[in-house]
């Protein structure tokens, strides 16, 4: 009951917060005709069944696209609390259907964005996390001083031997000539866990193969304007400057298309109606999602998802 | 033998690994939210008793490994193994010094063990939780001194030493928990 009266208190917090900024909350469908193309996020899907039409609709991975089609039909800055649903991801930091806070800020570059995320943690943790440090540091940073390597140049000799150094062996036969998937096993057994304690960690200037839904940044092409926010290593938010180019948009979808062929994942098609958005032309902006399920459980000090949802996946 | 998905790793679960048959302790999925899944999976080695960490990708699998735990009556050693029955059918086996391992210095003739059988041979030998052995050593205590105080090194009838208070005499039977190799009670005849 206590966790009940935390979770509501946390919803009603953050809509207290963003209405002070003027920031409107909006409700996109759960229910999708079209989902992202990410290899790494597996969508469950569902068939509509109103003859003679029969279309299959997704449940989305993240409200992005449909957002995005808000702010260029002219939204200015939104934010949504809402379900996403992600198949085949359960553990202990994972539930397959969880609650996002995502928000997009209207003419904010990456850092407006990344302070107004560390204000609104420091005001929704005030009352139970009120210890909790903030730390910066980019990503090439954090990971040279854990794994001394390069993030930004892949060198499988080098990071064969640092995986084992570490005693992570597996790593090379795991991860073998994909550069990204190397940084995903590094970061996570590695660096995750050394970040600091009792301490809000942003991470900005994530490598441009991990660059997602970033801009590549202007001044050094080897990163993307991208950030994530860890609290004691886990991670809890995600950020980007928007990437508004719909050619370069096109492009990223066929090289995840492509790649999800060449794996042997189900087939996706472009999300039309987003393209088409972005055509007509996605303001400048910068937006993030938060897992608020971790975020409940950073509050409480649980380290189970389970522990902070009313019915988890297994009683759902 | 079947092999299992990581999806399918839980605690117990027995698979093999470079060749050796272990047992899944923990198995945690580690995800970046944009990134590639994998299961962190703690593992101990059941030859060498050892506790490793191994990562997979999800989804991955592995085969599994033919180990069963069974119910067996300890029957006598030769020497070189321990004999060991399975008091309903009769079936034998012997158990070689690397097996019975620990388990050793609690072994009585008739007392009832777990044998854990890989491809139907004695991997270990986990002894029953309580036995009761009685004293063949220990220096002679102070009758009537039932202080919880000191205590003394009593020598029990399979070579096994535990910590017993003062009062407790050569001959005397005592209960031990072979979890802790610790004395709990004597035991009235």
């Amino acid at each position: 009951m206590r966790l009940l009266r935390r979770r509501a208190q946390l919803l009603a917090d953050i809509r207290l917060f963003f209405a002070d900024r003027a920031v409107l909350e909006v409700e996109t469908p759960l229910l999708c005709g079209a989902t992202g193309t990410d290899p790494n996020l597996d969508f469950f899907s569902s068939q509509f069944h109103h003859p003679p039409q029969d279309k299959t609709y997704f449940l989305q991975t993240s409200p992005e696209f449909a957002m995005k089609r808000l702010l260029a039909a002219g939204s200015g800055s939104i934010y949504q609390i809402c379900k996403a649903f992600r198949n085949g991801e359960s553990g202990r930091l994972h539930n397959p259907e969880f609650t996002i806070l995502e928000w997009y800020r209207v003419g904010f570059d990456l850092e407006q964005l990344m302070a107004e995320v560390v204000d609104l943690l420091v005001t929704l943790l005030a009352s139970d996390r009120s210890e909790l440090s903030v730390h910066s540091c980019s990503y090439r940073q954090i990971f040279t001083e854990i794994t001394d390597l390069d993030p930004l140049s892949f060198d499988r000799r080098h990071y064969r031997q640092a995986a084992a150094e570490h005693g992570l062996a597996e790593a090379n036969a795991l991860c073998g000539n994909d550069h990204a998937v190397w940084l995903d096993f590094l970061f996570s057994h590695l660096v995750q866990p050394s970040m600091p304690k009792q301490a809000i960690c942003l991470v900005f200037g994530y490598p441009a193969i991990q660059s997602s839904l970033a801009r590549i940044n202007a001044g050094d092409p080897r990163v993307a304007d991208r950030f994530e926010v860890f609290i004691d290593g886990m991670e809890l938010a995600n950020g980007f400057f928007e990437l508004n180019d719909v050619v370069e948009q096109e492009t990223r979808f066929e090289r995840e298309m492509a790649y999800r062929h060449s794996h042997g994942l189900a087939p996706v098609a472009k999300d039309a109606l987003f393209l088409d958005a972005l055509k007509a032309g996605l303001p400048v902006c910068s937006g993030v999602a938060m897992g608020l399920d971790r975020l409940l459980m950073v509050a409480q000090g649980h380290d189970a998802i389970d522990r902070v949802l009313a019915f988890p996946f297994d009683r759902a | 033998m079947a092999t299992f998905s990581t999806n399918e790793f839980r605690g117990g679960l027995k698979i093999m690994l470079d060749n050796d048959p272990c047992s899944i302790i923990e198995n945690e999925f580690v995800k970046p939210g944009k990134g590639q899944a994998f299961n962190r999976v703690k593992i101990r080695n059941l030859k060498t008793g050892r506790v490793i960490e191994r990562t997979f990708k999800s989804g991955d699998t592995v085969e599994g490994a033919d180990v069963v735990d069974r119910d067996m009556q300890y029957l006598y050693s030769d020497g070189e193994f321990w004999h060991f029955m399975v008091p309903d059918t009769f079936e034998q086996y012997q158990a070689d010094k690397n097996a019975v391992g620990e388990a050793l210095k609690w072994l009585k003739e008739q007392d009832m063990c777990i044998l854990t059988l890989w491809n139907d041979s004695p991997l270990s030998v986990t002894p029953p939780n309580f036995v009761e052995l009685a004293i063949t050593e220990t220096d002679p205590g102070l009758k009537g001194d039932t202080s919880g105080g000191g205590g003394k090194p009593a020598t029990l009838e399979t070579g096994a030493v535990v910590r017993v208070p003062l009062f407790v005499q050569i001959g005397e039977v005592i209960k031990v928990d072979t979890r802790t190799g610790e004395y709990v009670s004597r035991v009235k005849e």
